[in-house]
Formats: C-alpha cells, sequence, structure tokens
C-alpha cells in the first residue's frame, strides 16, 4: 500500500512509521503544521510552534530513507479544533481537544487529502488496535499497554475512517518501543513524551483562554448561594477542580470543595463538598460508531476522559441520543468529554457528553453498587468482554 | 550530476557545480597554505586567493580591490545593506531611511526588517507591478520625498520565483542625483545575465558561487572603494577589513573557474536553456490549459531571466504537485528553497497583487547548465496525472 505516516516528531510515531516500512508499504513521512506565526514581511517559516518537532520528524523519515514533507493544515485547524474548544470552554464544557483533531484533520482532512493524492491509508503512532473479523467488520480495540493506550482519542473513527487507518504500535508497550526507536537509530528514542494540548504551550490552558477571550468577570458561589469571590473567567474552571480554586475561606466543615457546576452566561461557578459531583447517569450527543450501532441496551464499560478509568455502564441508543447509566457512582464528569463506548477491549462508539446527574434512586442511597437490572438485554450487540481480554 | 535518475528542474535554488569548479576545487583542497601567512606555502595560496579575485573581477566588470569574498549571499546583503546603514547614518544621524523592493529575497527582507526594528531605521518598500517588476515612478516618489533621509537603496537584479529582471539603470539614475548608494543582490541573475557592475554605475552587487556552477558557501559582495561600510565581523580584516575571517582558498578558487566557465558559455547557454523553457512553457500550456505562466512574458535581459518558469495551477496546490512530482524524480519548487518546510504564501506573488489561492497554486520551473530536452519531456510526461490528482485533492479539501 502507499501510506501516508504522520510523523509528529515524537518516538511513536517514528517507530510507526518504520514498522510500515518494514510491513513492505511505500511510505511517505508527513508532518502537520497546526500553526502559522504571521509576522511582518515574512509569516513565520521559523515561527510555527513545532518547528522543532518537524525538524525532528524530517530526521527520523531521513533515517528511514523515506520522502517527507509538511502539511500546512493549519486552517483546518484552527477552525475545526482550536475555535471548537474555545466555544466549548465559552459554553461551560471541557472539550477534549485530541479526539476532535482525530475526528476532523488526522482521520478526515489528511486521510481524505491522501486518498486524493493517491495513497491508501494514514498511520500513525496511536496505541490501539485493529482487527477485521470474520464479517470484514474492522473492529478497534485497547492497545495491550494499558498505561499507552489511545483508544479513548479514537473512539470518533467509523468504519470507513479505520479502514484506511493503521496503527503499528497497538501490540507492543512504550518500553518496547523506546528500545526498538533506539536500535533503529531514531534520535527521538528518547524524547519525552507530550502531555499538554499540542497548541498551548507551557500547559497553561487557563492562561491561554484569557488571552483568547479576554476577562469574563463571574462569581464563585458555595451551594447556597453565597458569594466566596470574582473570578476573571469561568472558562479556568472545569466540572470536578479542586485545585487552584482560592477561597480563602474554608467551608463550614473544613472539608476541601470542587467545582460542581459552571454557569457559562452569567459565569457563576458552584463550588461545594465531593460527595454532590456523584452522578450515575450520562446524557450523551452526537455519536459516533465504530461499527455496528448497538439495537438495545449494551452493557459494557465506558471512559469518561483521556486517561479516566473505566466505568461499568448500561448504554441505550434512541437515534443521535445516547443514554449512559453507571453501575457505580463517578465523580468529577464534565460535560464536552466524550464517552467512549466498550465492549470489553473493542471500541463501540463515543457520544459527546452533554449532561450527567444522579438518579433519585441513586442520591438518597450513593454509596449503593447497583446491579443490572434483570430486564436489561445484552441486545444484538457482541459485547466479546471475556476474549477481547485474555489472550494478548 | 544530481541524484541518479532524478529530473532536476531546480537550478535557481542551486544548480550543480560545473566539473572545472569541482576539478579546481578538488586540487586545492590537496594544499595547504593559510593565504594570511608569509611563507611559501602562504603566498602561494595568497596568489590563488588574488588571481580569482582578479578574474571574477574581470567577468564581472569590476576591479580586483572591488571584490569582498565572504560566506555567500546572505552574508553579503547583510553587509551591503547594515553595512552602508551603519555607516551612513553614523557620519549623518538623518540618514535613516532605507529603500527596497516588496520582491526581495528573505536574504535581503530580513536584514532590512531587523534594521527597522533594531536601529530604527525607517524603511519604504517600493511597490511592483504584475510582472513583478518595481514601479520606478513610486521609488522616485519615495526618494523625493526627503533624499537627504535616504541612507540606501537596494534592488535585486533579477527576482529569484519569478525571474522578472528589475530596471536597475532606473534606480541608480535616480538615486545618484541624490548622491545616495544602490545596492542590487544579483545573485539570479549572475550566470544568466552579461552583469556588468562597473558600468552598471551600481554601488554594491551581491553574487553567489552556487547558483552559477561554484561550490556552496562562497560569495562576494562587488563594492565601490570609496564608500565606506561598517564590517558584520571583526577579527583578521582579511578582505579589505570589511569582513574578516580566513579565506576558503579552495573555495575561492573554484567560484572563479565557475563564473569563468558559466560567463564564457553565457550566449550560447542561455540561448539553449531559453529554447528549453519555450518547450516547458508550450508543454504545460497544452496539458493544462488553465495554466498561467507567471511574469514577464518577453525574453531578454530587461525583461526577465532565461531560465525560469513560474505557473500558476488552478484549483491545485503546488505543495501536493512538488510531491507528486517528487515521487517520479521530478524535482521542483513551490518558491524560495529557504521558505520550504512549513509552506508559505510567496510574499512576491502577493506583492504582484495574486491572491492566497493562486499562490498557493504556483510552482516554479528552474532551468540550468545540466538540463536536456529529456528532461522538459519527464516534466511534461508526469505532468497530466499529477494535475489531475492534485486537482481532486483540493477539491477534497474545500468541501471539509
Amino acid at each position: 500500500m502507499r501510506v501516508i505516516a504522520a510523523m509528529s516528531g515524537g518516538v511513536d510515531s517514528a517507530v510507526a512509521a518504520a514498522r510500515a516500512v518494514d510491513a513492505g508499504h511505500d511510505v511517505t513521512g508527513v508532518h502537520l503544521a497546526l500553526s502559522r506565526n504571521p509576522k511582518s514581511y515574512r509569516s513565520g517559516a521559523r515561527g510555527c510552534c513545532s518547528i522543532e518537532d518537524s525538524n525532528d520528524a524530517r530526521r527520523a523519515a531521513d533515517v528511514l530513507g523515506i520522502p517527507f514533507y509538511v502539511w500546512d493544515m493549519s486552517d483546518e485547524f484552527a477552525e475545526e479544533v482550536v475555535e471548537d474548544f474555545i466555544a466549548e470552554y465559552t459554553a461551560g464544557r471541557t472539550p477534549n481537544p485530541c479526539l476532535r483533531c482525530n475526528e476532523k484533520i488526522k482521520f478526515a482532512a489528511v486521510l481524505d487529502r491522501a486518498l486524493a493524492l493517491g495513497f491508501d491509508a494514514v498511520a500513525t503512532g496511536h496505541y490501539a488496535q485493529l482487527r477485521t473479523d470474520s464479517a470484514g467488520i474492522i473492529e478497534m480495540h485497547r492497545a495491550i499497554d494499558p498505561g499507552k493506550d489511545q483508544s479513548y482519542v479514537l473512539g470518533v473513527l467509523t468504519q470507513k475512517q479505520l479502514a484506511h487507518s493503521l496503527f503499528p504500535l497497538g501490540d507492543t508497550t512504550k518500553d518496547i518501543v523506546r528500545i526498538e526507536a533506539a536500535e533503529r537509530g531514531l534520535a527521538v528514542a528518547k524524547k519525552p513524551d507530550s502531555y499538554d494540548i499540542c497548541f498551548i504551550s507551557d500547559g497553561d490552558n487557563a492562561g491561554w483562554l484569557h488571552e483568547k477571550l479576554g476577562a469574563r468577570p463571574g462569581t464563585i458561589v458555595d451551594e447556597a448561594g453565597d458569594v466566596l469571590r470574582e473570578h476573571d473567567g469561568a472558562y479556568e474552571f472545569t466540572i470536578g477542580q479542586r485545585r487552584g480554586l482560592h477561597l480563602g475561606v474554608p467551608a463550614d466543615d473544613g472539608k476541601p470543595r470542587f467545582v460542581l457546576d459552571i454557569e457559562p452566561v452569567s459565569g457563576t461557578v458552584t463550588v461545594g463538598p465531593r460527595e454532590k459531583l456523584a452522578i450515575d447517569y450520562i446524557e450523551g450527543i452526537k455519536p459516533l460508531w465504530c461499527g455496528a450501532i448497538p439495537s438495545g441496551p449494551l452493557e459494557g464499560t465506558v471512559q469518561l476522559s483521556a486517561h479516566g478509568k473505566d466505568h461499568r455502564a448500561i448504554v441505550t441508543v434512541d437515534g443521535t441520543d445516547v443514554r449512559i447509566e453507571l453501575l457505580e457512582p463517578a465523580s468529577g464528569i464534565a460535560p464536552g468529554q466524550a464517552a467512549v463506548i466498550y465492549a470489553g477491549t473493542r471500541v463501540v462508539g463515543s457520544s459527546t457528553i452533554e449532561r450527567t446527574g444522579l438518579s433519585d434512586a441513586a442520591a438518597h442511597e450513593p454509596d449503593r453498587n447497583r446491579q443490572p437490572s434483570p430486564g436489561t438485554a445484552r441486545g444484538a450487540v457482541s459485547l466479546g468482554a471475556s476474549s477481547a481480554f485474555g489472550g494478548m | 550530476m544530481t541524484h541518479s535518475n532524478s529530473v532536476y528542474l531546480d537550478h535557481a535554488a542551486t544548480t550543480p557545480m560545473v566539473p572545472e569548479a569541482i576539478a579546481v576545487m578538488a586540487e586545492q583542497l590537496a594544499k595547504t597554505g593559510n593565504a594570511s601567512s608569509l611563507h611559501t606555502s602562504g603566498r602561494a595560496a595568497r596568489r590563488t586567493v588574488e588571481e580569482s579575485r582578479e578574474l571574477i573581477a574581470e567577468r564581472f566588470g569590476a576591479r580586483p580591490s572591488e571584490v569582498v569574498f565572504l560566506s555567500g549571499g546572505t552574508e553579503a546583503n547583510n553587509l551591503a545593506i547594515k553595512g552602508l546603514y551603519w555607516a551612513r547614518n553614523g557620519t549623518d544621524p538623518g540618514r535613516n531611511r532605507v529603500i527596497f523592493s516588496s520582491i526581495e529575497h528573505h536574504a535581503l527582507l530580513d536584514p532590512v526588517t531587523w534594521l527597522a526594528k533594531h536601529e530604527g531605521a525607517l524603511v519604504d518598500m517600493t511597490p511592483v507591478d504584475r510582472y513583478g517588476r518595481i514601479l520606478v515612478n513610486d521609488l522616485r516618489a519615495s526618494v523625493d520625498a526627503d533624499p537627504a533621509s535616504v541612507a540606501a537603496i537596494t534592488t535585486m537584479w533579477a527576482n529569484n520565483e519569478m525571474g522578472t529582471v528589475q530596471p536597475i539603470a532606473d534606480v541608480v539614475r535616480i538615486a545618484h542625483e541624490h548622491g545616495i548608494p544602490v545596492h542590487s543582490d544579483a545573485v539570479q541573475a549572475a550566470g544568466y545575465l552579461a552583469l556588468d557592475f562597473g558600468g552598471s554605475e551600481l554601488d554594491a552587487m551581491t553574487v553567489t558561487a552556487h547558483k552559477l556552477g561554484g561550490p556552496m558557501g562562497v560569495g562576494a559582495l562587488l563594492m565601490r572603494r570609496e564608500l565606506a561600510a561598517t564590517p558584520l565581523l571583526h577579527g583578521g580584516g582579511q578582505e579589505r577589513d570589511l569582513r574578516s575571517g580566513t579565506i576558503s582558498v579552495a573555495s575561492v578558487a573554484a567560484f572563479a573557474k565557475a563564473v569563468d566557465v558559466t560567463v564564457s558559455l553565457q550566449g550560447e547557454s542561455v540561448q539553449r536553456i531559453e529554447r528549453l523553457r519555450r518547450r516547458l512553457v508550450n508543454g504545460i500550456r497544452a496539458a493544462v490549459p488553465d495554466a498561467i505562466v507567471n511574469g514577464d512574458p518577453e525574453p531578454g535581459a530587461s525583461h526577465r531571466l532565461p531560465n525560469i518558469a513560474h505557473v500558476t495551477f488552478p484549483g491545485c496546490e503546488g505543495d501536493a504537485m512538488l510531491m507528486l512530482f517528487d515521487a517520479q524524480g521530478i524535482e521542483c519548487s513551490t518558491g524560495s528553497a529557504c521558505t520550504a518546510g512549513v509552506p508559505q504564501p510567496s510574499h512576491v506573488l502577493l506583492a504582484m497583487g495574486y491572491d492566497e489561492i493562486a499562490v498557493r497554486g504556483s510552482l516554479r520551473f528552474s532551468l540550468g547548465h545540466t538540463s536536456t530536452d529529456a528532461d522538459v519531456d519527464a516534466l511534461l510526461a508526469a505532468l497530466p496525472g499529477v494535475y489531475e490528482r492534485a486537482h481532486a485533492a483540493n477539491l477534497v479539501r474545500n468541501t471539509h
């Protein structure tokens, strides 16, 4: 196959590209330029936030002996990812821009461009596994390295996209990838992992949003509505946040307080005790399915943030509405994040968290571990949990 | 000359060394001797440097003492514009203005911008017409607004993206009415046009070896003796105290040989290259009727360089076409190589009034001394398929 290897300049995508070459594909390395820094007279040939990353990617491509180009995706990225990120925070939600980038840029704008230019697939360094079942359906599964698994941020991909995707690292642990990179003579073997949002330097999300949106003063109130302090912008807060609230006075009971609610229009941020964060159902919108849409209630698990844990849940789909009932309450679940639905290790699909809540029964009995009701059908969707968990 | 099997159509970025220059360079690399040393080896090195200087001076219509060897075009442009500005502003702080054209290479734009930012220079940009030729009346108006305040004027001889030749004689005439020195970046013109530094009455002119068959890393600033300029580098003062650093004897010797060979063959090779360009342009037009060939269509030393064809393919992205050509071993450029990497719309085309979409859909094909009919044939054979795919990719992009 003719393959575009998306090369970020990190160790994972370099090894992924190397493995695509080893697999016999005709590989072309591409670094995605996601920002331009216009200056007077010259528009930032050196201004891009990732010029060093671009050079690292280029050197990896040299070592692999593959052609290398920089694709300017900055317009698409600004429109689809950055603007969405700002709009979501403005609306009091907590977006995941990596998911959005995979959905709209890497496996959409880039993939479509690659296909039009005569390529067959895009390979990335994401940790996830693809398998084709006997019916020809492509399944995406969690990577074998639980610490690196990135199936969550790929949960937005559909069959059509998966058919043209390669994830060569899903069957490998990160330490092996680093060893392999060193053996291959890739200079990025020891390059540290990046955790920050790529378009925000220093991981200072609040500062970045402040710069983009300006001051939007509001108040932090307790559950009784008493004002605890003023703030410069509700976008600086996330549901479940405890640190950096700077409330000054302790709560009456002396216990830490958490962000419970963000009301974007008035800018009111409500704080309260941890137990008030508990939720046991989620209403999701804009679902995207990797394969078949669950035809009945699905008992599986959901992951609710990028490095969040697996929550056992029952998922019911009604058109574009997704209802997720958690079997045990969870806390700190922020609207705007994706709920990625799994059957065992298999990704079923994803949905954007629109609303969360605590059902009446659970509200009165918060510590109760609910069991699936006997009436829950397991539906037509294969769960495959036992087989998927074993044998890797 | 280049990679085996590659069809090299990027001679404006750099052109292969002529075999005679390679031979001279290898011969010199085997010798030792610092041209500043007083012993026999040093004197031999000095002799090679001075003979090289004399040859280059002769071929470019300059006096040997006007040739300052340095590392290449970027350094020469920096020395010319900053050196003249510092010297003239130093003697008269009222001379605080630099006039330059909107189509200069970054190797000139950036030092000018630097002067504005760090030295408080006022910088006046002269606009260009649709062909990328500066508007002489605008230049005159800019000078006449306050001639006494102009420290220097700089206008490239021929543009590196479009090949458009600039009205150097007009610029010099306007400037000299007021005693203002004029520098010209002649990096692209050297080797393809007959350059007469003395006859042009320019005060300073930049040439570099690797665009005319010499090695990378060596060039010259031709500058009138009587003109004061402040050096960029301080040290041994090897080159007229204007430039310090041990001279690379082998590079300078190979530079001189390349100038000698290239300038001697000029008439003959220009005709041959002009004929190849005509085939290339006609072939492109036949294959892609929508294609637009940019710049001055008229051949000739006062119109455009013979070796550059700059073409807009509407509805395509230049970088997509470049990649597809490259995959077939055909090498061209979307603009000047220095801007490569993160593709940027060319400031030259924007200055010429093109919109950003047209700018992004452009490629530069540049021919040189090793170009053949087979190169043109290969390009024309690959073009329909490349165009079709790039066009499809662009449609996809615009639907997102």
